[in-house]
């Protein structure tokens, strides 16, 4: 399975968490045409600072392929300071100390190795902080 | 806009079909389906299905599967709407009925997931690719963000929530397709292998292959092909976010609750006019938040009402009569065809021991993704 392009066109969130915010407020990563409410359409670029909480989590036994090198490992769902969302592991940590409410912080970490050529493939994730 | 009415049915036993490739699995249960409405010819064909592509490294269904039950030269088109694929093929042959362009048409739907090995990765396709999948969740583990943020705001215990598939267990026993027609105990439940916490084995709906056909015809024809139509009273669809960050609330699912209300709408009937409902437990929790998002249970309710037995036979809403996705079995595509078979049957007085006494009205609720989209049908008997 080659990625590639599909991956490289993502690194400006993947990397740098540039996301939008709207003129309604919504700020979104990625990027969409039309806020997520189909209220406005005009956004401006910002840039995540990476902090934020978990709204809910879960730690993943059974993976795909991909993934099952590193399992058990925590997933969270996040909302940032600027209210955008995303999904990220949480790693770092002892399960027993993830909460909902938890404050984390998103850093740069690789993600995976991508097909049989291994293509490093790298991204957010979250440690608790 | 025409009545519509099934008039014919048939599936394959679901599980592990290993003699099978995905035209056997399905043209076993069409021609059930066209022997048991006494058609020989139909008009047009949808078949479900979410990823023969990545599961039997076949597309172009709808050629394949007219080609193979004999009907080659009519139209037939696949439709996909992940785990919702089924329902979505039944609302497109309703709609071409309906609309009165064709008379008899078939809506199917199939899955093959035992060919392949890597089957959480295809399920993980239902989500956003490149922003859920990517950080490693898993189908499961969405739910079971869910199951957390759930019994957390609602306290739900984690022997509660064993309940659904304890329940659902129980009735598969009596269904001669089901995949696991054997009845399940807590210590089962809770002993079963971690998935994604705090969801286990036994919480998760099996890797299932099978098939499930359904022939629609304008109500008023029913009666020349048999003696127990069963009349589409309403279909409701709708989509929601496809990440479940997008969820505002993550114990909601805001479109199961909309494609609910437009199906209501359409039928001109509450949820007090429902005798029971074939409902997306693909985990145990969806069941829990699908009960009360169709209005069955208040939000919050259907955890605790469900493990008092608020939801099985003798209740005033039995759910999940046919063992449910857990039980039953889940070849993806076939799912939301088969719940509209069981409605069938229980509507035509033809369940057996798992009939539900006097049932004027059932319900079929068929969803894809983490909430990303949901069909639900209301049926009647006439
Ligand atoms: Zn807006």
């Amino acid at each position: 399975m080659a990625i590639s392009p599909r991956y490289t066109r993502e690194i400006p969130h993947r990397y740098r968490l540039e996301a939008q915010q709207f003129e309604c407020g919504a700020v979104t990563l990625p990027n969409r045409y039309i806020c997520p409410d189909n209220c406005c359409k005009k956004s401006k670029k910002i840039t995540l600072k990476g902090k934020g909480k978990i709204l809910t989590y879960t730690i993943i036994y059974i993976a795909s392929d991909q993934y099952t090198r590193a399992t058990p490992f925590a997933v969270a769902v996040i909302e940032t300071e600027e209210g955008a969302r995303l999904t990220a592991q949480v790693v770092d940590c002892n399960f027993d100390d993830l909460k909902i409410g938890a404050k984390v912080e998103l850093i740069f970490r690789k993600i995976m190795e991508e097909g049989a050529s291994g293509i490093i493939n790298y991204g957010y994730k979250a440690i608790l902080v | 806009m025409r009545e519509v009415a099934i008039i014919g049915v048939g599936m394959t036993k679901f599980g592990e079909l290993w003699g099978q490739g995905i035209r056997d699995v399905f043209a076993e249960a069409a021609l059930k389906a066209i022997e048991d409405a006494g058609v020989d010819k139909i008009d047009s064909l949808y078949v479900g299905c979410m990823s023969s592509g990545l599961y039997a490294y076949q597309e172009h269904l709808g050629s394949v599967c007219a080609d193979y039950i004999g009907q080659k030269g009519i139209p037939a088109a696949r439709v996909e709407s992940a785990c919702a694929s089924g329902g979505t093929s039944v609302r497109a042959a309703f709609m071409e009925v309906a609309s009165g362009m064709s008379d008899i048409v078939m809506a199917g739907g199939v899955e093959k997931m035992w060919d392949v090995e890597d089957g959480t990765f295809v399920l993980a396709t239902a989500s956003d690719q490149e922003y859920e999948a990517y950080s490693g969740v898993t189908f499961p583990g969405l739910y079971a963000m869910m199951a957390r943020a759930y019994m957390e705001k609602y306290k739900l215990t984690r022997e509660e929530l064993a309940q659904v598939p304890i329940k659902n267990h129980k009735h598969a026993v009596h269904n001669p397709n089901a995949q696991y027609p054997f009845e399940l105990d807590l210590k089962g439940v809770l002993s079963s292998s971690m998935v994604a916490d705090p969801l286990r084995l036994m919480d998760c709906s099996p890797i299932t292959d099978g098939a499930a056909a359904v022939i629609l015809c304008p109500l008023d024809k029913a009666k020349k092909y048999t003696k127990h139509p069963v009349k589409i009273r309403a279909v409701g669809a709708a989509t929601g976010p496809i990440a479940l960050h997008d969820h505002v609330d993550m114990t909601k699912l805001d479109a199961v609750r909309i494609a609910g209300e437009r199906a209501y709408k359409m039928a001109q009937l509450k949820p007090n006019d429902i005798s029971f409902v074939e409902v997306h437990d693909c985990f145990s929790i969806a069941e829990v938040i699908v009960a009360e998002e169709l209005g069955f249970f208040k939000y919050g309710k259907a955890g605790k009402a469900i493990a008092n037995g608020e939801a099985t036979y003798g209740s005033k809403i039995v759910i999940n009569p046919s063992g449910g996705l857990k039980a039953k079995g889940h070849p993806v595509g076939a799912t939301g065809v088969a719940q509209i078979i069981e409605c069938v049957e229980q509507l035509s007085g033809k369940a057996g021991k798992r009939q539900v006494k006097n049932a004027k009205y059932g319900m079929a609720q068929n969803m894809g993704g983490s909430g990303g989209s949901c069909v639900v049908h209301i049926l009647e008997a006439v």
